[in-house]
């Protein structure tokens, strides 16, 4: 009855396994990262030194541009998603994602949609080049003609992430075990449930702004044009509306993560479970009603910036929650720090810093200063690489031996810990300071006072870029010649369903449900 | 705090790591390298933005101390090497009601003085002395007086912007104040209530100036407000802040305060000079004065966008060399410099420009990069088509 995959290309192009379809989105979103990890490069290498060197501004801010839009859309959404493919079946005990013809389709048309966002270079005026929160009119009447292109590309991905999400609800709620019910569901699970609702909210909403956009550019409507009765803010207004929860669709699975690796290198259960789900619950509902604490300079009357001031300074309280139950969770624990482990505490520490300066940030008045400064730089960097870049990293070491039922070289994966995190925070903590000194965000080239800061931060991007590769040498290791997993569950603290079944997880698991006590 | 710490920062850094890697000498050792914190400033806006923000930053590093404080001692203490059993203790509800409801206490203690900064902020009404307009162009500003016919543009100083040309082989240490210089600082007296009035005429642009306390969003098409009371003269710099196309970075922003009679002088010589600018629209030009003043007016105007030989960027910016417009009718050639074309990155320069400036550049574009058209126009022309 049960029976493998087929072979060859077709096996990829109509798969409906979420074990393949998992696998697809993991090394689509590498390529991706690298493809971002590349621009990023170029930016770090043109601010290496006051002047410029490289490239001139108009090709600089393609690479901001597409720096961020190939990171959030290309590498970290999807990343997740792979991991929710891969293991939400796993951990619930269901043999597969509940709709799997629409988890291939979710999953194969996102490489046409990068195809076409980087296709854009080859055009006349060149790539989308203002920046990747595409403010109007800058991103409309002041646009290149690749834009269109660009909208049809974010159409296309918010299409895929709607699939995915319903794919991830359907699951959650229809096909868990007899027995696991919603509150002894593994937190990966859950904040995956809860980013799938996000997403499903507020995807569409990006697709209305580009779509006005879209409308302003090439139907003479005036949504964003003061000259015909609209706004600019509007744009800004209903972008945020859509981007504020997204940092959160970023990070949320990243907490998921979290919370099952370090549970397991404390050989001691999770802290406070139930309140870790309700204070994940918390932050989605008020990533909805913070958005315009992204616009405190564009001049809202007053009440608006207190409201948006007090509403945001809250998130602090349930982000602090997490933090303390990760700590309380690791607090007389017996701890190993294996390369997982190592990442999720990188996660714990670097991440809590990242929510200060959020902190910083949210304050109004402050924020005047702080806005559109290296400081805000350094603030996204520190919540969005080391909150979703890194928790991933500890992700991927802690399943790839259950995925290829072999170990990783742990030597190379603490070595790339190592080099990763000073690579990190060399690159990033001196923005704090340039951005405090009054460098703005988004230039390709800068004042004299900048340059000793600059250039450490170019020097720790180049470390940080080439951890990756050790990343994805270590992986095309393990599944080349890697030794062999010796048992099942790899690691001792390890709890779940996903460690119930062999390493590697056959084809087809769960073909009939488990028990869950 | 933070400032007081900072000779040692330097030294600790600047001579152990990067002693070898750093060449910059004479005019950048005059800058305040290594600054690590924000400045204060000279307003009392400015003061109670850094006080702020010093409280905050002190209240994260409490925190953080307790925090990683716990993390480090749990990371060294409950090691399997040396806790082989691990507790099995976990959910609190004590623990946890604690640490929800202090956060959300020193969050109050936070939201007060905050509370308090932004009402001040916000006071734009009561008691203006000065009321100036900024307008965010690409890529440059422009001032307005008001009520005192006296508005000048600002552009990045000559030195700096030949040295950020890419391969322009001038090494940009040697510039002073590099991309931090303009050509017309802004000159405003101290100790008065100055009202900015905010806006664009093209893309968004954001008016910063630390030592303000300012960061206005300029919105095409709306007025949005701020002020400073400026207590001490000095030379205050400042960026666009918003991402607003190709030269985004290289729209500085200099503010000269100086004292209230020194003010009334500058305003008085400021408006001398535009009366005399007027005077001069009506006289009659050479071809050879008309093209020599365009090639500058160009240099500074025009070639940000059309390329200095006038050849444009292909799909962004049409070039002038040989270009349907510069050498089609001369009405319609001014047509486009005066008023620009709506929804394209052409500006309208009639309001930038003199009318003698318009004429010359005019006649330059008509008659340089191989254009060779050899008609001219006088600035009454210009005035003429400018009053239809």
């Amino acid at each position: 009855m049960a029976h493998g995959p087929a072979k060859g290309i077709s096996r990829w192009l109509f798969t409906t396994n979420h074990k393949d379809i998992g696998t697809m989105y993991m090394w689509f979103s590498f390529a991706m990262f690298l493809l971002g990890g590349a621009f990023a490069m170029v930016i770090r290498a043109e601010l290496f030194q006051p002047g410029m060197q490289l490239v001139e501004p108009e090709f600089f801010n393609q690479m901001t541009t597409m720096h961020g839009l190939v990171m959030v859309f290309g590498a970290i959404m999807p990343a997740f998603v792979g991991l929710a493919n891969w293991m939400i079946p796993l951990m619930i005990g269901a043999p597969d994602m509940a709709l799997p013809r629409m988890n291939n389709w979710s999953f194969w048309i996102l490489p046409f949609a990068f195809l076409m966002l980087a296709s854009t270079f080859f055009m006349e005026g060149g790539a989308p080049n203002f920046g990747w929160t595409f403010y109007a009119p800058l991103s409309t009447t002041y646009a290149p003609p690749s834009v269109t292109f660009f909208i049809f590309a974010v159409h296309i991905m918010g299409a895929s992430s709607i699939m995915g999400s319903i794919n991830i609800i359907a699951t959650v709620l229809n096909m868990r075990a007899p027995g696991m019910t919603l509150m002894k569901m593994p937190l990966f699970v859950w904040t995956w449930l809860i980013t799938a609702f996000l997403l499903v909210a507020v995807m569409p909403v990006l697709a209305g702004a580009v779509t006005m956009m879209l409308m302003d550019i090439h139907f003479g409507t005036s949504f964003f044009d003061a000259a015909g009765g609209g706004d600019p803010v509007l744009f800004q207004h209903v972008f945020w509306f859509f981007g504020h929860p997204e940092v959160y669709i970023i990070i949320l699975p990243g907490f998921g993560v979290v919370s099952q690796v370090i549970p397991a290198f404390s050989r001691k259960p999770l802290f406070g479970y139930s309140s870790m789900v309700y204070a994940t619950a918390s932050i989605a509902f008020l990533s909805f009603i913070v958005w315009a604490h992204h616009m405190f300079t564009v001049g809202m009357p007053l009440a608006g910036e207190l409201y948006f001031m007090y509403a945001t300074m809250l998130i602090a309280v349930p982000t602090g929650v997490k933090v303390f139950n990760w700590i309380t969770t690791m607090w007389r624990g017996s701890m190993t720090f294996e390369t997982p482990m190592l990442f999720a505490i990188a996660f714990v520490i670097l991440f809590t810093m990242g929510g200060f300066t959020g902190l910083m940030l949210g304050i109004a008045p402050s924020d005047i200063q702080y806005h559109d400064s290296y400081f805000v730089v350094a603030h996204f960097h520190y919540t969005m690489v080391a909150g979703a870049i890194f928790s991933l990293t500890a992700g991927i070491y802690y399943w790839l031996p259950k995925w290829t039922g072999k170990m990783y070289n742990e030597t190379l994966g603490k070595t790339q810990f190592w080099i990763a995190f000073i690579g990190f925070n060399l690159t990033f903590f001196p923005q704090h300071f340039v951005g405090l000194a009054g460098m703005q965000r988004r230039v390709p080239d800068y004042a004299l006072q900048f340059a000793d800061f600059n250039m450490l931060s170019s020097i720790g991007a180049f470390m940080f870029g080439m951890s990756q590769l050790m990343l994805l040498f270590n992986v095309i290791n393990t599944i080349l010649a890697g030794k062999r997993a010796e048992k099942d569950k790899v690691w001792d603290g390890a709890e779940g369903l996903e460690w119930t079944v062999p390493s590697p997880a056959p084809y087809h698991t769960f073909s009939t449900p488990p028990q869950v006590k | 705090m933070l400032r007081r710490a900072k000779p040692l920062f330097h030294k600790l850094l600047g001579s152990a790591i990067l002693m070898g890697m750093l060449g910059h000498q004479a005019v950048a050792d005059e800058v305040e390298r290594w600054q690590v914190n924000m400045t204060p400033g000279v307003t009392p806006v400015s003061q109670e933005i850094y006080g702020l923000h010093m409280l905050i930053f002190w209240i994260c590093v409490a925190i953080s101390v307790i925090v990683f404080g716990a993390l480090a001692y749990t990371i060294y203490a409950h090691r399997r090497s040396k806790n082989r059993e691990p507790s099995t203790f976990h959910e609190h509800l004590g623990l946890e009601i604690f640490w929800t409801a202090i956060p959300f206490l020193i969050l109050v203690v936070m939201a007060i003085p905050a509370t308090r900064s932004l009402i001040h902020m916000y006071d734009t009404d009561t008691e203006v002395d000065l009321d100036v307009v900024v307008t965010g162009y690409q890529w440059k500003w422009q001032y307005e007086y008001l009520g005192k016919e006296v508005s000048f543009f600002s552009n990045l100083h000559e030195d700096s912007n030949a040295a950020r040309q890419l391969g322009s082989g001038v090494d940009v240490n040697t510039i002073p104040n590099y991309l931090l210089e303009v050509d017309r600082p802004l000159v405003v007296p101290v100790k008065q209530k100055i009202r900015f009035l905010v806006t664009a005429n093209d893309v968004i642009h954001a008016w910063w100036v630390p030592a303000l306390g300012i960061k206005r969003d300029a919105i095409p098409g709306f007025v949005r407000e701020s002020w400073a009371y400026i207590e001490e003269p000095g030379i205050y710099r400042g960026v666009c802040a918003e991402l607003c196309g190709r030269d985004h970075g290289f729209m500085p922003i200099v503010v000269q305060a100086v004292e209230q009679a020194e003010f009334n002088e500058w305003i008085a010589q400021e408006q001398a000079a535009a009366a005399e600018l007027r005077e001069l629209a009506a006289q009659t030009f050479t071809f050879e004065d008309l093209y020599e003043r365009g090639e500058g007016v160009y240099n500074r105007s025009c070639a940000a966008c059309h390329g200095a030989q006038g050849q444009g960027v292909p799909g962004a910016f049409p070039a002038i060399a040989g270009s349907a417009v510069a050498t089609g009718p001369l009405e319609a050639h001014l047509d486009v410099v005066l008023n620009g074309v709506p929804g394209t990155a052409m500006q309208a320069f009639g309001a930038q420009l003199s009318p003698v400036d318009i004429a010359a550049v005019v006649t330059f574009q008509r008659n340089a990069f191989g254009n060779n058209m050899g008609d001219q126009v006088q600035p009454v022309d210009v005035v003429q088509q400018q009053n239809q």
